[in-house]
């Protein structure tokens, strides 16, 4: 599992607000939302990478630059060795096809004036896949692949329960024979007993076809539950990356930590009242200056507001960016 | 533990184009004082319902049925006047979007006194201290100069302790909260749960609790309710039903979130999709999705039944299910 699919440097990406006429004629400095705040990563082949944090933390648009449907302001993201930004013509409808991404939204993202069998027919003479002779056959393999019925095929998406819809957005993803897949909050619209459905689905799908997936969530325990390695996100910055079992077991980032300690047990023998993090989300506009987690962190001390931490190594490919590397309940100032 | 809140086969329907759909169905459950129920259950499930029925805070086309007892008398049969007293008085709500829930164009400040003019007799003055009291008491910091701020300045999370500091404004003996976490980060919901604990034990409160999130049930409640097709399925303590659940649907439930030691393994899903409400199964509703189904269970509708102290359950097969075992182990 040596072989790096796509390496992410140093990204960076920002959106401007908009500013009204008052503020720019007193010449106002421009506000901007930074959503990534200098974020490197990479993705092994054959792995679930799953990428964790609460809204705003700039998950989602890290799994749309992955798939450049946002262009970086900095930084460089390599598929295979190549930077996917200078990628162009045939170069880049190939990383289009093999890099495909599933979206949260099951309602919106599917048109509702196609039928399945007119969305999979685009993907598949998009991308050349099959001769038009041989698209419905692929149809229906595929409609099979995802477990849905053959007559589903004519129908169009109001016809269809959210499952269903995600489903048919997978079908769509995988028409393409893609190598990675990008699922941004691929279960999150759906019902718990139908959550565990298309979870079971990619499990099986991803076994099968070798497919490398990034799965962005904001459920620690579906997360844990599909992903290889883990990434946590807070305010634009990977704050802890490594194995699953050694992240949720012996997490080195204090936020990991209220992280795991906020989400409710599913043993209702083991509640407890302490409150796991103090405080909110400070605003994406204006970050803290130091650590980004300073505002919230029971450890934090003088060099946390000065100087912003690094990832730096905890054990084998397990790293973190805080600068204590063993946490005392004692030194916890509440 | 004494019964605060005694609901009898409380039954609501919403005419529709094609008939009357029944969203809430023979519904009965009681609730003690300082006990939070949770009632859960996936979309459709009509636990939302249910909570607003209890009030009858619902459309004039709904049609209901049954009891609600609130300290000896009947809120389905009270007249406008004495419901003025109960609902947003002695019995208050919080919603789940705490953005709609509240006027955007009223400071906080005024959103609390309108409920505190509505439900006591304090004078203005007092009524200002009263409001500062309840914006401390649901931790809202600087809390003068926020009652005069407007819903669009809080955080979401700021927004829903807003929410229960209007809700609490009458000294309500019963809090109805629908969904009050969903729309929160896990950091934030995990606060507003604890608040709820707090305010339970300081007020001595009964808080019914909707919720999808069984994990939040586990966290908070004292007792469950699992709703399925617009009937309670399974009703029991948190810690017996999470230990062996006795209907199939429950049962499936549990199995269907992640646990720890089993990763990347198959979860045990429910097949199919919950019914929609104008095609509600003939005999159990969940039979079509159910693995321990048999031929009675297509033919009729099964009774609630007392199998183990606390513990009531509506399936045919109750028995082959708790042989099974409880998945969350």
């Amino acid at each position: 599992m040596n072989d790096i699919v796509i390496s992410a440097s140093g990204l960076r990406k920002s959106f401007p607000l908009s500013r009204g006429l008052i503020e720019r004629i007193s010449r106002q400095p421009a506000l901007a939302v930074h959503a990534l705040n200098d974020v490197s990563f990479a993705l092994y082949r054959g792995e679930t990478l799953g990428i964790v944090g609460e809204s705003g933390c700039g998950k989602s648009t890290l799994a749309r630059c992955l798939v450049r449907l946002h262009e970086l302001d900095h930084g460089e993201i390599h598929f295979e060795g190549r930077d996917i930004a200078a990628l162009a013509g045939s170069a880049r409808r190939a990383f289009n096809r093999r890099v495909q991404m599933i979206f949260q939204d099951p309602y919106s993202s599917l048109n509702p004036r196609m039928t399945v069998r007119a969305i999979l027919t685009e993907a598949l003479s998009v991308h050349a896949m099959r001769a038009a002779a041989e698209i419905p056959a692929r149809i229906a393999e595929l409609l099979d692949l995802v477990r849905l019925p053959q007559d589903a095929a004519d129908r169009y998406p109001h016809a269809f329960s959210g499952g269903q819809r995600q489903r048919i957005g997978i079908a769509r993803a995988l028409a393409v024979e893609p190598e990675v897949l990008v699922a941004d909050e691929l279960v999150s619209a759906l019902d718990l007993s139908v959550q565990a459905q298309v979870v079971n689905l990619l499990l099986d799908l991803q076994q099968r076809l070798d497919l490398t997936v990034v799965f962005v969530a904001h459920d620690l325990r579906l997360v844990r539950h599909i992903s290889h390695r883990v990434a946590v996100m807070y305010l634009g910055k990977i704050v802890e990356i490594g194995p699953s079992e050694s992240l949720f077991t012996a997490s080195q980032h204090p936020y990991t930590r209220a992280l795991l300690a906020a989400a409710p047990e599913l043993d209702p023998s083991k509640r407890s009242r302490k409150i796991a993090a103090k405080g909110e989300l400070p605003s994406p506009i204006h970050p803290p200056t130091g650590c980004l987690f300073n505002t919230r962190c029971p450890y934090a001390f003088e060099r946390c507001f000065t100087e912003r931490p690094q990832l730096s190594d905890r054990s084998a490919n397990h790293q973190a960016a805080c600068h204590l590397t063993h946490f005392d309940e004692k030194d916890s100032v509440k | 533990m004494k019964t605060v809140l005694d609901v009898r086969n409380l039954t609501t329907r919403f005419a529709g184009p094609s008939g009357a759909l029944v969203a809430v169905n023979d519904v009965s459950f009681s609730l003690g004082e300082r006990e939070i129920l949770g009632l859960v259950g996936e979309s459709g499930s009509g636990k939302s319902v249910t909570l607003r029925s209890l009030i009858r805070l619902l459309p004039s086309m709904a049609g209901q049925s049954g009891e609600v007892i609130w300290q000896g008398r009947d809120i389905l049969n009270m007249s406008p006047k004495d419901l003025k007293a109960v609902r947003g008085g002695q019995i208050s709500m919080i919603f789940q979007e705490p953005t709609t829930a509240l006027n955007p164009v009223l400071p906080i400040g005024l959103q609390i006194d309108e409920n505190l003019r509505a439900h006591t007799k304090l004078t203005h003055r007092e009524r200002l201290i009263r409001a500062r009291e309840l914006m401390d008491l649901v931790g809202i910091p600087e809390a003068a100069r926020r009652l005069s701020e407007y819903p669009h300045q809080f955080s979401g999370g700021m927004k829903q302790r807003a929410m229960i500091a209007i809700a609490l404004a009458s000294n309500p003996r019963l809090l109805l909260a629908d969904e009050p976490t969903t729309a929160l980060d896990v950091t934030i919901q995990d606060q507003i749960l604890k608040l709820i604990l707090d305010l339970r034990d300081e007020l001595a409160m009964s808080v019914i609790f909707v919720t999808h999130d069984l994990g939040v049930v586990a966290a908070t409640c004292d007792r469950m309710a699992v709703m399925y097709a617009g009937r309670i399925v399974e009703t029991g303590t948190v810690a017996d039903v999470f230990a062996q659940p006795m209907h199939a649907y429950t049962r499936g439930l549990l199995g269907s979130v992640p646990r720890v030691g089993t990763e990347r393994s198959p979860l045990m899903s429910i097949e199919g999709t919950p019914p929609s409400l104008s095609a509600i199964p003939q005999g159990c509703a969940f039979h079509p999705r159910c693995d321990f189904a048999t031929e009675i269970c297509r033919a009729t509708q099964p009774d609630t039944k007392m199998l183990a102290a606390e513990h009531q359950v509506a399936c045919h097969n109750s028995l082959a299910v708790v042989k099974t075992g409880s998945p969350v182990r």
